[in-house]
């Protein structure tokens, strides 16, 4: 038997050592993330847990570290969320539903694509001053829920539209055929079928944006500005603090007492954030199992 | 030929997607209460033919079409012609089972409902159900999701839906070509049933499937452009037995397909 005519420079060893190397290297790139998460999280209940408190959620904002509480923050961002919600989503899924359903397939609608994915991805603090110029000054809003809404509302918009066109896409064709064919116009298609269909996917994306936004401070630190408020609005035309904007302040006091409380402020953020986001997804679980037992 | 009342016909037809020719100068007829199958190898634009007597075709933007289909006598592309009145007597049932992401009641419901039905939908839910032979196997379950049923119960769900609104003629597009034989014997069963009160157009890669079934049987072929065109137009016993046409011998003899 001859030789073969090429001979082959196999290196096992250094193969099987480069799979070991790109394995713990991998391994080290999730590492790093989760290791810095969790870090920060132990950092923060250690320093926050000790001043955790009854007080703490319903008094108002004090000189003293251990008065102080948070309580017009809280309603203050329970104000912000509500109203974002109440206008986000419907323009949000109305925006999804155009360009999905409605939209011709031409250069005009690529613009428009482009250009709110491009949107999503704006620092808010630009949202921010766009607020501050358009809805406080411009309208004359003046500094009020209405106004923070409002911005908060241009900000999560672009993620609430492209969530909710993927979550429209997602639905097949064929039930738009079925719906047709049985003498359906285009808006009993969409209604009857399309948004049903979408709906835990639009939810999904909402609580995506709705996290996003009770998180901002930027642009709550330049349309409220306020951090020292002795009353909870009583309507969407009162001054307002919020929950970001008061760690905020009280991270940057010199005083010990206040950075621990900035601590004990994030832990209610957190815990305020995670119920809002599983309410969100007991919502949406339940929406499913009933549309697909 | 029998000389039944013509239903539907097509004259002339052409179909274009963007410059591509799909079906090519067809001409077509539906006669009342009897049940016409469309064959012919894959590509030769059945479908395309089938979804162009209710206008489904509107939906792709790029379609464009040529002569006339006429409807009792009066062009359904005539610019008077809504096409959403129109495909509500003229329905379909679809290649693969879709049902809609609801109850089983709701699923036959929708078409009754997006029609502004003024009657008791509850009754007519069940008496499509019935002719659709599915009433039996889903009445103490109507609440629960169409997606709970067989592949075969969700197709004759489907046929009930397309019943429910009450159309003259019913469009199949291979209803049975996703289902099991059982199934399929089931579907062609209930075929045969209504085509005492409905007529029925169905298109089927199955050539047993259009002897069983149908009573007159259309032959379309391709040409080298990947046009479809009718060959023969017959009695369905005639174009088994005694085709006019070698191509037709050729295609249900089995040498092409």
């Amino acid at each position: 038997m001859a030789a073969p005519p090429h001979t082959f420079d196999r290196k096992a060893r250094f193969r099987r050592a480069q799979g070991v190397v790109f394995y713990f290297l991998f391994l080290g790139a999730v590492l790093v993330g989760i290791v810095g998460l969790v870090t920060l999280l132990v950092q923060i209940l250690l320093q926050g847990v000790p001043w955790l408190s009854w007080h703490l959620l319903t008094d108002y904002p004090s000189r003293h570290p251990e008065q102080a509480g948070l309580r017009a923050a809280i309603f203050g961002t329970v104000w912000i969320m509500g109203l974002t919600a109440v206008l986000a989503v419907p323009i949000g899924v109305g925006a999804a539903v155009y360009l999905e359903e409605y939209a011709p397939r031409n250069w005009f609608t690529r613009i428009l694509e482009i250009n709110i994915s491009n949107l999503a991805g704006v620092p808010s603090i630009v949202y921010g001053l766009l607020g501050l110029g358009l809805f406080v000054q411009i309208m004359s809003l003046g500094k009020t829920v209405l106004a923070g809404a409002m911005t908060l509302t241009l900000l999560v918009l672009p993620i609430v539209i492209l969530a909710s066109r993927e979550a429209v896409r997602a639905v097949p064709s064929t039930y738009r055929e079925a719906a047709y064919a049985l003498g359906a116009d285009q808006w009993q298609v969409v209604k009857g079928v399309v948004l049903p269909a979408s709906a835990p996917g639009i939810l999904t994306g909402t609580i995506l944006a709705m996290s996003r936004a009770i998180g901002e401070a930027a642009p709550i630190v330049v349309i409220s500005g306020l951090v020292y408020l002795t009353f909870v609005p009583a309507s969407p035309l009162d001054r307002f603090t919020a929950l970001p904007l008061q760690i905020f302040n009280w991270a940057a006091r010199p005083q010990e007492g206040f950075r621990d409380l900035a601590a004990a402020g994030i832990i209610v953020l957190l815990v305020v954030l995670l119920s809002m986001n599983a309410v969100s997804i007991l919502l949406r679980n339940r929406y499913q199992t009933k549309s697909e037992e | 030929m029998d000389r039944r009342e013509v239903v539907l016909k097509a004259d002339r037809l052409r179909v274009w997607y963007g410059s591509f020719l799909a079906i090519k100068d067809v001409d077509f007829q539906a006669k009342v209460g009897m049940v016409t199958a469309l064959i012919g190898p894959s590509g030769c634009g059945k479908s395309t033919l089938l979804r162009s007597f209710n206008r489904m075709n509107d939906l792709i933007p790029s379609v464009k079409i040529g002569g006339s289909v006429e409807f009792r006598g009066r062009n359904i592309y005539d610019s008077s012609v809504d096409p959403t009145e129109l495909r509500s007597r003229i329905g379909m049932v679809f290649q693969k089972p879709n049902p809609f992401p609801k109850s089983i009641f709701d699923n036959v419901a929708f078409g009754l409902r997006v029609n502004g039905y003024t009657g008791d939908i509850y009754e007519a839910v069940e008496r499509s159900l019935r002719q659709a032979a599915l009433w039996e196997e889903v009445k103490d379950r109507l609440n629960k999701s169409a997606f709970a049923l067989s592949g075969g119960q969700q197709q004759r769900l489907c046929i009930a839906r397309a019943l429910a609104v009450e159309p003259e003629v019913v469009l199949m597009d291979e209803p049975a070509s996703a289902l099991d034989p059982i199934a399929t014997l089931a579907i062609e069963q209930l075929i045969r049933e209504l085509s005492r009160v409905y007529t029925i157009v169905i298109v089927t890669h199955n050539m047993q499937q259009a002897a069983r079934v149908s009573d007159e049987t259309a032959f379309l072929m391709v040409d080298d452009d990947r046009a479809g065109y009718l060959v023969e137009h017959g009695d369905t016993q005639q174009i088994f037995t005694n085709p006019k046409d070698e191509r037709t011998e050729a295609y249900i003899t089995g040498r092409f397909s």
